[in-house]
């Protein structure tokens, strides 16, 4: 009798706990964690890697990896990051964030972090609203979209526009490696993992500050189904959004 | 041992690197800029960081970060960016953090003037950010004493797991006194914090957090920390007795009016009037005993303070109603001198003749 060997083709990381996570059905929160979790396993830096969760649907982040975790104050997590990665350079240092979170509050402790190249790596989830507060305009909601506090949809004259925030990182010389991605259908969550894997690889490697967006559903605070979010997603936050390497790709 | 003329920012600077500091993390403000300066050249030399934040709210959050990673770290500031901190400060003692803060406190409010002032005493010993919480509040009267309780602020902070802050003014900063060192304490010889941040290699993972939404949990987590402020309440007393034992009248001072006020305590002893001082160190936790030890030969008390009656209600509290109070205040960056003082010493014991 021939002995069999069984190849698990897919598994629970090791980095991401065996606990039930926070998120709505549909929210894609849940997905960019357990790339995050997939990379800290195959980069083998579970044992040196710090998060520090931010303020936001994604504060409990620290309870969902199997790796030290710090809860920052909102918007500070760049600021706390560099705090750590200056005593423990050997550390990767990873910040989870939003679009209130990073956006608006802590729009300052970015962009500085970004422009000192801080060794450390910004994953920055951008559901153009605040998901935790029940939905309320972000920076990054997009003129005409309804909000809790945009009733008749946003209106830029007084509301300003939505910023592109992987653009403006971009625009700085410290970061070595900067995209926008998302995560709605299986190839680009193939591409996603890949610039998550770039951006800690920068810091890894010690060339510098990594960032990605990605762009996120929010079917709860949006009114809409899962399978809904994503189609507008896809047909309202990717034109205005676009899914690039701003930095560090391979034409640059 | 050798002594070195030095400025109070300078000194405490070079305090902080001596108690096993090396990480520095500030927002330039007057009048304290010095501080950053020094630390800008002193930390490379001794295997430190000095980053300039990109405001005070960075920079705290800096020192939460560098604390969190096992270090003794610290930041320095003037009232408006001290105000800016409370939200670190706040999350650093949720969080169980240690660090020192100090602040040079200046006239307020608003952006007020850069003179010297006292005027962020309650802010520093009543909370100060949002929350039930105390931080171990320094205030010290000389160069000198600033350097010494540089050493006890780094040491208490570690011992609570809070932060400390000590509470200069712009004349400590920017007077220059001859001061010894008589510490220097090597970080790489401190105790390993075993709650730091340092990867969990052979261990399992470790968290920082102020966040509980479990409101019983939460409930404990506070009496959890109030038995840690009850502790230091009781440990980290700190005052000086001067010339109390025949006084009548009892000035209470702090910090550098408690300097300008012993020259006129000295003036007036001199003509034969019976007055001396409790200098409250500790101004967090407030010290009490002195009050009920002199209470006896005490007539009257006299409160003189560079702001507009602060430490005044901590006074309040510890005569409880047992003796009159008089206050004089200077708020908004000016100072006494000697002979104001004294003055105020001379009409007390003139109406207390009456
Ligand atoms: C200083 C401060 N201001 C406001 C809040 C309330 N608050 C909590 S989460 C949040 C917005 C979070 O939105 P985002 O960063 O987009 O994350 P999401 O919940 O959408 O994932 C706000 C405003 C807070 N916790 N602290
Ligand atoms: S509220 Fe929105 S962002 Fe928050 S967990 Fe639910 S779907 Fe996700």
């Amino acid at each position: 009798m021939s002995t069999q060997t069984y190849r698990p083709l897919y598994q629970r990381p090791k980095s991401l706990s065996p606990v039930r996570n926070s998120y709505c059905p549909g929210c894609h929160h849940g997905i960019i964690h357990r790339l995050l979790a997939e990379l800290i396993d195959e980069l083998q830096i579970q044992e040196r890697s710090v998060i520090v969760a931010p303020v936001g649907c994604s504060v409990l982040a620290y309870n969902f990896f199997e790796i030290d975790a710090i809860q920052a104050a909102h918007g500070r997590a760049p600021a706390v990051a560099t705090g750590i990665k200056r005593v423990h350079p050997e550390m990767v240092v990873i910040t989870y964030q939003g679009d209130g979170d990073l956006a608006a509050i802590g729009t300052a402790e970015i962009v500085h972090a970004a422009n000192r190249g801080e060794r450390i790596t910004t994953v920055f989830v951008n559901n153009a609203n605040f998901g935790m507060t029940g939905g309320q305009m972000a920076p990054t909601t997009l003129i005409g979209q309804k909000t809790e506090t945009t009733p008749e949809g946003r209106d830029p004259l007084r509301n300003g526009f939505p910023i592109r925030v992987a653009e403006m990182i971009a625009s700085l010389t410290g970061p070595v490696y900067v995209a926008r991605v998302a995560v709605y259908t299986p190839p680009l969550v193939a591409k996603a993992r890949n610039s998550m894997k770039k951006a800690l690889l920068a810091q890894i490697e010690g060339r510098g500050f990594g960032f990605v967006e990605i762009l996120s559903t929010c079917p709860t605070n949006w009114g809409l189904t899962p399978v809904q979010a994503t189609k507008w997603l896809e047909e309202n936050m990717v034109p205005y959004y676009p899914l690039a390497e701003f930095v560090g790709g391979p034409q640059t | 041992m050798e002594r070195v003329l030095m400025k109070g920012t300078e000194a405490c600077a070079e305090a902080a690197i001596k108690a096993g500091c090396r990480y520095f993390f500030g927002y330039p403000i007057t009048p304290q800029n010095e501080v950053a300066s020094y630390m800008s050249k002193r930390m490379p030399e001794v295997g430190g960081v000095y980053l300039q934040g990109e405001s005070e709210l960075a920079s705290i959050n800096m020192v939460m970060g560098a604390s969190a990673a096992g270090a003794r770290a610290m930041t320095s500031s003037s009232s408006p960016g001290i105000s800016l901190m409370q939200e670190g400060i706040s999350y650093m003692v949720g969080c169980q953090l240690p660090g020192v803060i100090v602040n040079f406190v200046r006239g307020g409010p608003g952006l007020g003037g850069i003179g010297p002032a006292q005027s962020d005493y309650l802010q520093a010993t009543k909370g100060g950010g949002h929350g039930d919480y105390n931080l171990v509040v320094l205030g010290p009267s000389s160069i000198q004493e600033l350097v010494d309780l540089m050493k006890d602020a780094f040491e208490i902070a570690d011992r609570y797991r809070n932060p400390v802050l000590i509470l200069a003014d712009g004349i400590i900063g920017q007077m220059m006194e001859a001061v010894q060192f008589k510490f220097e304490i090597d970080p790489t010889t401190l105790p390993d914090k075993t709650w730091a941040l340092d990867g969990a290699k052979g261990r399992t993972k470790r968290l920082i957090n102020s966040l509980d939404l479990v409101p019983e949990r939460l409930e404990q987590h506070n009496w959890n920390l109030q038995a840690k402020f009850a502790q230091a309440a009781e440990t980290e007393l700190r005052w000086e007795e001067f010339l109390l034992d025949d006084a009548e009248t009892v000035l209470v001072c702090f910090g550098t009016v408690a300097r300008i006020a012993k020259k006129a305590i000295e003036n007036a002893r001199q003509k034969g009037i019976k007055v001396g001082m409790i200098r409250p160190i500790s101004l967090w936790p407030f010290p009490q005993a002195p009050f009920q030890k002199f209470m006896a030969g005490a007539k009257r008390f006299l409160v003189v303070e560079m702001n507009a009656g602060q430490m005044l209600q901590d006074v309040r509290l510890a005569v409880c109603c047992q003796r009159p109070i008089r206050f004089s205040g200077k708020p908004g960056g000016t100072t006494f001198n000697p002979e104001m003082i004294e003055k105020l010493i001379w009409d007390l014991e003139e109406e207390g003749s009456k």
